[in-house]
């Protein structure tokens, strides 16, 4: 049976057992990914059917995990990098940002870097410090890198695999908060490009624009919003760098009113960026001007208060109503 | 790391079938003998609750500050036993448990001045006690309500930090401040086994070393950083690692809060004395998960901790004070009652503490403040109107 109901961490889990069977070059490295499956069990049971050459649990050290995942992929190997946090990967920063981003140009085309780091990120699970952060933007704006982010199972499961596959670093953010969601998986199915955004829901009155685990937010605020009469359209951007702006500019020439949603602060976030190119791509089409929902420019608040920070129905379908009432 | 467990690792390495070089075997081998050498430890109370000596660390207390010290250690573990209850009645998000640790932390921290600064981690409860922080303020990240909830000059206890080792870089340049300034306080570091294997820990050890600052590195090697053993951190016992920095290191029993102190004490005084840093290795075991989030059975045996609970900090020290007359019959029935009104103490506080404002989300981001805060606070402020009133529209 091809199509199962499967959570996102268990779509990823099949995913990584695929990429080690399929490829000997595949490796799984990070913190706690072997006895434990890592914190969220997304390497559950793999290093005990790799072993441990292959699934390799590494010290305390970010900057080592990734400056020696860059040192195996430059010997052949195409390591899938697992950071345990989003907070956590700034010890990493540098080499991720100095080396792993510039190594193909540095070398003039002549170096591959098959690398995926894998960065739980998000909010609203009531975590401590650190374990909450939507940095995308940091890496988005980084040349050298891409930068994708699944919001349902399917794509978990398939653009790990195209992300494992592709000779570019790739920074693949898993929407934590997401990740005990059910949803359909069909592994035999033809996969859609990696980098091409998705419809998830048609409508013709204004189009929410959202990755990761915003999306599920926006198709809810878009089942409310029909209730009252309004046809929103859903598109998941799925892949933040590089930038599907082609499916996002149809989308805005059909219902003219775009608002994006993310949980990262708004602030220079890829909504700026969003924003910035569909005003010059759509001007003459836009009934308003394009709207942002995000986070606010303050640290991540402690968890009695992330609710407040992140961006929920009530948010979002007041930007919808703004932007319809212009 | 016992023995026989190195060992039992050592054999599923073995028939996982790797090739291996000779000199990779060979220095599994030292690895492994290194791991063992627990006759490198001072210890100046076996677990039996003897009291030994030691040629360089010895110590002479008073029944008072002995009773003090167990005290401490017991007060702190009821502390964190009431702290693990309330996350299970789902009144703290999280939390890390500090038991089997008291010992360490206690020793270490008892030995430090008032004026000394101290940077801990994210465990070191009991050393906050030492600090005479209210220990229901290191409850407030633990909830949820806030994300550090002190002034860390008023106790000289600096935040919990979380990523890892960053702390050991901010003691550092404290410690160089002092020198600086001509004082002659110490600074004290907090971090785990795991956390040694950071950029930041060994940067910090350079630094040190090169100022000659004075800044005692005590790491609580608890055998574990969530599922990884020590063996995936290092191939030498970490007090080693010193030498290559160009200071001294020393191992000490972890779950000997004499010799904790002793240690301490010998490292803050050479600080002092512009003798610069000292690393600690404090040898003992996380009893329980890593936090409240974890789970142990994934990853370690059970004997592993019963060979661990025959070592326990406040068992051998109450075998020792009993035996040598030091405390009688009332003082550990007092010390009962007293632990149960902690425990009730920390229960109300807890279940009482408020969730703060929405506004606070806009609160201390700047100190200059800043236009853009302002303007977000104001428009928050309008929407979070539109919701209460209801009249206004
Ligand atoms: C830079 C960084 N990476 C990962 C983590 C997640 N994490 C939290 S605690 C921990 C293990 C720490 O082990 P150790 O340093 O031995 O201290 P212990 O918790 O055992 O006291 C990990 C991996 C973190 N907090 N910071």
């Amino acid at each position: 049976m091809a199509v199962q109901k499967l959570p996102l961490a268990k779509a990823l889990n099949e995913s990584l057992r695929k990429a080690l069977e399929t490829d000997p070059k595949v490796l799984v490295m990070g913190l706690d990914v072997g006895k434990l499956g890592g914190v969220f069990r997304i390497t559950d049971g793999l290093q005990k059917d790799f072993g441990e050459d292959r699934v390799i649990d590494t010290p305390l050290a970010e900057s080592g995990i990734v400056g020696t995942a860059i040192g195996l992929a430059l010997r052949g190997y195409r390591p899938v990098v697992e950071i345990q946090f989003d907070g956590f990967v700034f010890p990493a920063y540098d080499q991720i940002v100095s080396q792993l981003a510039k190594m193909r140009a540095r070398s003039l085309g002549t170096v591959k870097m098959p690398i995926v780091i894998r960065i739980p990120y998000g909010g609203g699970i009531g975590a401590v410090e650190h374990h909450s952060e939507s940095p995308e933007s940091l890496f988005a704006h980084v040349a050298g890198l891409k930068v994708v982010t699944p919001a349902n199972s399917s794509d978990a499961y398939w653009m790990l695999q195209q992300a494992i596959q592709s000779d570019d670093p790739v920074i693949f953010f898993e929407p934590k908060r997401r990740y005990w969601d059910k949803g359909d998986l069909d592994t035999e199915a033809i996969p859609g490009e990696l980098h091409k955004a998705r419809v998830a829901r048609e409508g013709t009155d204004l189009t929410l624009l959202a990755y990761g685990p915003m999306v599920k937010t926006c198709l809810e605020a878009a089942a409310v919003a029909a209730e009252e009469g309004k046809s929103i359209e859903v598109v998941d951007l799925r892949s933040i760098s590089p930038l599907d702006f082609d499916t996002v500019q149809a989308s805005v020439e059909k219902t003219r009113r775009l608002v994006v949603v993310h949980e990262a602060p708004v602030f220079f976030g890829s909504g700026a960026e969003i924003a910035a190119r569909i005003t010059e791509r759509c001007f003459y089409h836009l009934e308003a001007p394009v709207l942002r929902v995000g986070g606010y420019h303050a640290p991540y608040p402690p968890a009695r208060l992330e609710e407040e920070y992140l961006p929920g129905l009530d948010r979002v379908l007041d930007a919808v109503d703004r932007s319809l009432a212009f | 790391m016992t023995v026989e467990s190195t060992a039992a690792r050592k054999t599923t390495r073995r028939s996982s079938g790797t090739k291996r070089t000779a000199s990779a075997s060979a220095s599994t081998k030292k690895a492994t003998a290194a791991q063992s050498a627990e006759p490198e430890l001072v210890q100046l109370l076996t677990p039996e609750g003897e009291r030994v000596q030691h040629p360089e660390y010895d110590i002479d207390l008073s029944s008072e500050e002995l009773r003090g010290l167990y005290r401490d250690m017991v007060l702190s573990r009821r502390f964190d036993a009431e702290a693990t209850a309330l996350q299970r009645q789902g009144e703290l998000g999280l939390w890390a448990s500090l038991l089997g640790q008291e010992a360490a932390q206690i020793g270490s921290g008892r030995a430090l001045r008032d004026d000394d600064y101290v940077f801990p981690t994210y465990r070191e409860h009991a050393v906050a006690w030492c600090r005479g922080v209210d220990p229901t303020n290191l409850l407030g990240m633990f909830r949820g309500v806030n994300n550090g909830g002190w002034d860390p000059n008023t106790n000289n206890f600096h935040l919990y930090t979380i990523v890892l080792g960053s702390q050991t870089l901010h003691a550092t340049g404290y410690a160089m401040g002092i020198t600086k300034d001509g004082a002659d306080s110490a600074v004290i570091a907090y971090f785990g086994d795991g956390a040694s294997s950071q950029g930041d820990v060994n940067e910090s050890f350079v630094f040190s070393a090169v100022y000659n600052a004075p800044v005692v590195f005590f790491c609580q090697n608890n055998q574990w950083a969530i599922s990884e053993p020590i063996e995936k951190q290092t191939r030498v016992p970490l007090y080693q690692r010193a030498a290559g920095f160009g200071f001294p290191g020393v191992r000490v029993d972890g779950n000997d809060v004499l010799a904790c102190l002793a240690v301490t004490r010998s490292a803050l005084e050479r600080a002092r004395r512009g003798e610069g840093p000292t690393l600690i290795e404090a040898y003992t075991y996380r009893m329980a998960a890593h936090t409240t989030s974890d789970d142990p059975t994934r990853y370690r045996r059970d004997a592993e901790r019963e060979e661990w609970e025959a070592k326990d900090p406040i068992a051998r020290l109450k075998a020792y004070m009993e035996r040598e007359g030091h405390a009688d019959a009332a003082f550990f029935e007092e010390l009962e009652t007293e632990s149960e009104a902690l425990g009730k103490h920390v229960r109300e506080v807890v279940r009482a503490m408020p969730v703060p404002e929405h506004m606070a989300i806009f609160d201390n981001v700047y100190a200059d403040g800043h236009a853009l805060v302002d303007e977000e606070r104001a428009q928050f402020a309008a929407y979070q109107a539109s919701f209460e009133g209801g009249e206004a529209e």
